[in-house]
């Protein structure tokens, strides 16, 4: 490390010429969740407090089912995406390729998760 | 890896308290951060008292009349003395800014300076700016042409002109780039707010055939991406430049030839 010069440091391996779909991924993600979350607030707030059958016959119902299942599939997308960004910041080397998979596998099975029970509950 | 503690050999002590000047009335305290590669010690904060009756309103003035009347040893930048040049750059109490250009009055109780942050020191009040420097040089600050130069001078309309204002001001102190945190973690791959800020002030340049090559070399998740907008930049210029706006305006021209 000692003997390279101060300009080869500064641009280390070049551009990735990448980020911008990562950017834009991120700011869409967000308006469609400036929609769905209070949707989603006022239809899962609709539902609490009711039976088991009533819950099941309410989201049986394709409005809420489906703000639910986008809300759930969208804010995952974006924690994914996020949090991608958090672990870039914060952790360097081997750790943060491990973490990036780990939350990568946490966010998507949880999204999967969701969006089956939604489906078990709907159809 | 972010590291929430200081290594064993960058660790505060308390330094050595100076004398106060003999018949003053009207005295400051000043806490200094000094260190000094030679002496194999610790980092450590020094008190001066200054005598406010017999000496300048700006803390550059408080700092050469130490260097001068009590301290020959303490080291820092300074050439200007009126905000052009960017050298006396330090943290004074908590915000990165010129030496020359803060007042003294803007400060109650002690006046505590340390280096700009999370830059390699040199000595005391000098941190070495030799990477941010590269990082500037790499962004290519000159304008880049493949149409022949005119016989006269490259013209630019009046707009366009105005369009450089709040861009070529920057001086390059380093302020706005040691206060953000993303260049604290990532200042090896991280442009910084102040390249960033250059590299904008060529990408608008009516003037500048180069703009493609310059996004492209920008399109990276660590080169430009990692500013969060945070705004720490803006909030700390001296100049009351706004780097982060210069940032927003990159990202905007990235997503205009990718959407």
């Amino acid at each position: 490390m000692a003997y390279l010069t101060d300009r080869k440091r500064a641009r280390g391996l070049g551009s990735a010429k990448s980020g911008t779909a990562h950017f834009w991924a991120m700011k869409v993600s967000a308006v469609a969740l400036l929609f769905l979350v209070p949707m989603f607030v006022f239809t899962f707030g609709a539902a609490l407090g009711g039976t088991y059958e009533e819950i099941l016959a309410y989201y049986a119902q394709p409005f809420p089912a489906i703000v639910a299942a986008l809300t759930l599939a969208v804010g995952f997308k974006h924690f994914n995406d996020g949090v991608q960004t958090l672990i870039e910041d914060y952790v360097h080397g081997m750790a943060q390729k491990i973490a990036i998979i780990v939350m990568t596998c946490i966010s998507y099975g949880a999204a999967a998760i969701g969006v089956f029970a939604i489906v078990r509950m709907a159809l | 890896m972010v590291q929430l503690t200081l290594p064993k050999n960058s660790r505060m002590t308390s330094g050595k308290t100076w004398p106060k000047p003999e018949g003053a009335k009207n005295l400051k305290e000043f806490h200094i951060y000094r260190w000094n590669p030679d002496d194999g010690k610790n980092p450590a904060v020094d008190t001066y008292f200054v005598d406010m009756d017999d000496c300048g309103p700006m803390i550059l003035d408080a700092l050469i009349k130490i260097k001068n009347e009590m301290d020959p040893t303490l080291t820092f930048r300074r050439s200007c003395r009126e905000g052009i040049c960017g050298s006396c750059a330090m943290n004074i109490d908590g915000i990165n800014t010129l030496a020359c250009t803060y007042g003294m009055a803007e400060i109650k109780g002690v006046v505590k300076i340390y280096p700009l942050p999370h830059m390699p020191v040199i000595k005391d009040l000098i941190p070495d700016l030799t990477h941010f420097y590269a990082q500037h040089a790499s962004i290519k600050p000159w304008l880049e042409t493949e149409t022949p130069a005119p016989a006269k001078e490259w013209k630019q309309s009046i707009d366009d002109r105005a369009k450089l204002d709040g861009l070529y001001e920057c001086i390059m102190c380093a302020c706005c780039s040691t206060s953000c945190p993303s260049y604290w973690w990532n200042g090896d791959r991280y442009l910084g707010p102040a390249a960033l800020l250059h590299a904008y002030r060529w990408i608008i340049d009516s003037r500048d055939e180069g703009t493609g090559e310059r996004l492209d070399e920008l399109e990276d998740p660590f080169k430009l991406y990692r500013c969060h907008t945070i705004m720490n930049c803006a909030k700390t210029c001296p100049k009351g430049l706004n780097p982060a706006l210069a940032i927003a305006q990159i990202k905007k021209l990235m997503v205009e030839r990718t959407v």
